[in-house]
């Protein structure tokens, strides 16, 4: 497990929490002599500020604008690091990032109407995946508020179906405390955004009220550990498995659970498939791992899934990416279920034994009622055979275009293990799913649940502030998802953020381009990008480092050099623009159905 | 240039047997579940504060769940208010309601209420008033009071459980029906049962699918 991963362990959780039960941490008056010398707070905007930095916020990502100005006035006296963004899409992705990479929220902020609108996108997205995130958005003054005053927009109303919660902040008593709440909220239990709308006049407003500490309130209640009875009844039916598996979903890194379930499935010989999210929760070096499941999930992986007779799901919300149609998802399986969230359970698939809790606490529950391990010799020699009958092979001829496979390969080879890998969404982020070799968790940054494009260079800024300084950060984009937000160079190059973009160029938005020739009789409707920049002049444009690659002989030493380079670059990859992703299975198919080419569909 | 992956089509590989349902559910060979709709009743105990009517009502449309009437009342605590919702769904909805209900932040407690609660709806019914006489009888009939009259039209106030309302409806319909306003319904449980109290969050384990009959609730 890496220290980052380690640095948000519920241990560490709960002596925070304790802290604060005592009173100790937070409160100006007692706190360390530097804190109680902070000014007290005389306006709601310091409030707002001061929340941030009880809760240990180092960065923020925005923009400027008229409602939101109180708080940038704050901010211009604080220790924390203002990322000014060049779109608040970018400063919303930027902190989704931050969040995925060190479990704590990342904290975007935005101005009224327009602002808060382009802060949507990102949010919805962090809903999705189930991001800490807190947006914090201006709001015209309350007397304007419902008048379709200039810039006002109704953002909670327009965010609530895509926030954990929300609030309109309306007392300059109070403000602090409805941010220190939103902290809260958005990183306990299963982790989501939240949103604190600010009008303008409750943080102008006189307060001294210092704002509480982050807690959440009482009516939030979050279950810990699942009921004793139903783990024993799953201990038990895991002993008796025949064909067993383990499903680590996007909640087993976000629980910290990684490690535990590492040693579980070790433990017990038990084969191991990740959702999309949850890759790096389990090492895919490892003979165990049959690497992801669903609709480009490997071979292996989707016939492991289709025949296992025990499915132990952990932290996966079931998304239909992964199952494919619900009547032929594991057909013969009984279901553990595990989540933090009582509503996944039986929401798609019907759970047979439903665990209610905190991902790493029911594994250690599990763990201890296991007595002995599944007899699944077979099973497991019958999952190696998948392996090499549908092993992901790729043909990669030197004297034709290249092949996107092996650039992915190239560059997880340039990298460490730690290194972390942004996308933006189509076929690109899905050849990085199956050719980058995920190790650890929380290093692999990516737009699950909304698919995004345009994801992958904001979130890698956001990624390399909460990386370690050794991790290299790696942004595997398309063209087309590339070009929506790379107004976000300008800003990598002002902080001179160590990332690479490699751009795999194929001139068009190629997974759209996919499936036309396989569903809509190669009929190129608007999915052809021939008019694409030349993404390394462009970068150079920004000040960024700009490489080209066009054939084999220039991937090696491009990469080296981008990976190489401290600071912001940008490779354009000119790959094979007919190159698919294999294998697939069709939207609502049978997951044992995949198709390896473009006939089978 | 070889387009795809090798390894067996998919003709060539084992499928299993077994199947699930719409619902997920594994279909057992010897019973084969599915959940037909059922009407049913679900109490929310929320915090009485700006906008949780429109988050609720919110989680129902995005949701698609299947909402018969939704009302809402302050309780007995200032802080507190009652939402009481009519819903039919089967029962893997049903509790997909109640589960994501308690997800939101200002909702302190949610409960589907036993077949037996009392559930009472009030209607306003505006008719022709060319036979009063008659109207009259009609609203005695259903311990209705006439709270508004003119030369041309009376209107009858009738509280009851749905069926009674809409039996009213239906009678008064002979004068001709100028207007109807109607309240939907709002339920209490019965005797020392607990409608929805703090601490009721239950453990969502599983919800109680045995729970078959939903008739009568109305008991009037
Ligand atoms: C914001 C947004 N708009 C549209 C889509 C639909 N979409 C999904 S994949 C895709 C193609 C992406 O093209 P590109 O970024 O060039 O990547 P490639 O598939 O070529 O690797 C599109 C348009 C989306 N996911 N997100």
């Amino acid at each position: 497990m890496s220290e980052r991963a380690a640095k948000i362990t519920p241990a560490d959780d709960e002596q925070h929490d304790d802290q604060i039960a005592d009173g100790a941490a937070p409160d100006a008056a007692t706190e360390t002599d530097a804190e109680s010398e902070r000014t007290p707070v005389t306006t709601g905007a310091e409030a707002v500020v001061r929340a941030l930095e009880n809760a240990g916020v180092e960065y923020a990502f925005g923009v400027q604008g008229g409602a939101i100005m109180p708080v940038y006035d704050a901010l211009y006296d604080s220790d924390i690091t203002h990322v000014t963004m060049a779109h608040e899409q970018g400063a919303a992705h930027a902190a989704d990032a931050y969040g995925i990479v060190s479990g704590d929220p990342g904290v975007c902020l935005a101005t009224s109407g327009p602002g808060a609108t382009n802060l949507v996108t990102g949010i919805a997205d962090a809903d999705m995946d189930s991001d800490p995130l807190l947006a914090l958005t201006g709001q015209v003054p309350t007397e304007f508020v419902g008048n379709d005053a200039f810039q006002e927009t109704d953002t909670t109303g327009v965010t609530t179906p895509i926030t954990k919660d929300n609030t309109f902040s309306s007392d300059s008593d109070r403000v602090g405390t409805d941010v220190s709440e939103a902290f809260a909220l958005a990183r306990e239990g299963r982790p989501g955004p939240t949103l604190v709308d600010l009008p303008k006049d409750v943080t102008n407003g006189e307060t001294d009220r210092e704002p509480d500490a982050p807690r959440v309130p009482d009516t939030y209640e979050v279950q810990e550990r699942a009921d004793s009875d139903i783990v024993a009844a799953a201990a038990e039916r895991i002993e008796t498995a025949a064909r067993p598996v383990l499903l680590l979903g996007g909640g087993v890194i976000k629980g910290g659970a990684s490690e535990a379930c590492r040693e579980f499935a070790i433990e017990h010989d038990i084969p191991v498939i990740t959702t999309m999210p949850g890759l790096g929760s389990f090492p895919e070096d490892h003979e165990l791992s049959l690497e992801m499941a669903g609709m480009h999930g490997t071979g292996y992986a989707n016939m492991a899934i289709t025949h296992c007779d025990t499915l132990i799901g952990i932290g996966t919300r079931f998304d239909d990416r992964l199952t494919g149609g619900i009547e032929t998802f594991a057909p013969d399986a009984e279901v553990i279920h595990v989540d933090i969230d009582p509503a996944e359970i039986s929401k798609n698939i019907h759970a047979d034994y439903p665990l209610v809790g905190d991902a790493e606490t029911v594994v250690e529950q599990l763990s201890e009622a296991v007595d002995s391990s599944p007899e699944a010799t077979k099973w497991r020699a019958q999952c190696q055979q998948w392996k090499s009958d549908y092993s992901m092979a790729y043909d990669a001829p030197t004297d034709g275009p290249v092949q996107p496979e092996f650039v992915v390969e190239a560059l997880d080879e340039a990298t460490s293990d730690h290194a972390i890998v942004t996308t933006g969404v189509g076929q690109h982020q899905m050849w990085a799913c199956q050719y980058w070799t995920f190790t650890e968790p929380r290093t692999w940054v990516s737009s699950h649940g909304l698919g995004t494009m345009g994801y992958g260079l904001p979130s890698a800024i956001g990624a390399r502030l909460a990386a370690d300084d050794d991790q290299e950060v790696v942004c595997v984009d398309g063209d087309g998802s590339f070009l929506m937000t790379l107004q976000g160079l300008s800003v990598a190059v002002r902080e001179n953020l160590d990332i690479t973009v490699a751009v795999l160029n194929n001139e068009y938005i190629g997974m759209v381009r996919q499936w036309q020739d396989a569903f809509f009789e190669g009929r190129h409707s608007a999915s052809d990008y021939h008019w694409m920049p030349e993404f390394d002049k462009l970068a150079e444009a920004f000040g960024a480092k700009g490489f080209r690659i066009d054939d084999y002989d220039d991937v090696a030493e491009s990469i080296d050099a981008a990976v190489a380079y401290d600071g912001p670059s940008v490779i354009d990859v000119h790959i094979d623009p007919d190159a698919n992703v294999y294998p697939m299975v069709p939207s609502g198919g049978d997951n044992g159905q995949f198709a390896l080419t473009e006939d089978q569909l | 240039m070889k387009r795809g992956l090798d390894g067996p089509a998919p003709e060539e590989r084992p499928t299993p047997a077994g199947r699930r349902n719409k619902q997920g559910i594994r279909i057992d060979p010897e019973v084969e579940a599915t959940h037909e709709p059922r009407r049913t009743v679900i109490s929310a105990l929320v915090e009485h504060e700006p906008g949780v009517l429109s988050d609720v009502s919110g989680l129902f449309s995005r949701r698609q769940f299947n909402i018969e009437s939704l009302t809402v009342g302050p309780t007995e605590d200032e802080d507190l208010a009652r939402i009481t919702i009519v819903v039919e769904e089967p029962d893997p909805g049903i509790d997909q309601v109640e589960k994501q209900l308690r997800k939101l932040v200002p909702v302190i407690s949610v409960r589907e209420l036993e077949p037996d609660a009392m559930r009472r709806e009030l209607a306003l019914i505006k008719v022709e008033a060319d036979r009063p006489d008659q109207v009259a009888a009609v609203a005695d009939m259903y311990d209705g009071n006439t709270v508004d009259s003119s030369p041309e039209t009376a209107t009858i106030e009738v509280t009851g459980a749905r069926q009674k309302i809409e039996a009213a409806v239906d009678t008064f319909s002979q004068f001709g029906i100028r207007e109807i306003s109607r309240t939907g319904t709002t339920a209490l449980a019965r005797g020392t049962d607990q409608t929805a109290a703090f601490g009721t969050a239950q453990p969502a384990t599983e919800a109680n699918h045995d729970r078959q009959s939903t008739q009568s609730a109305d008991d009037d």
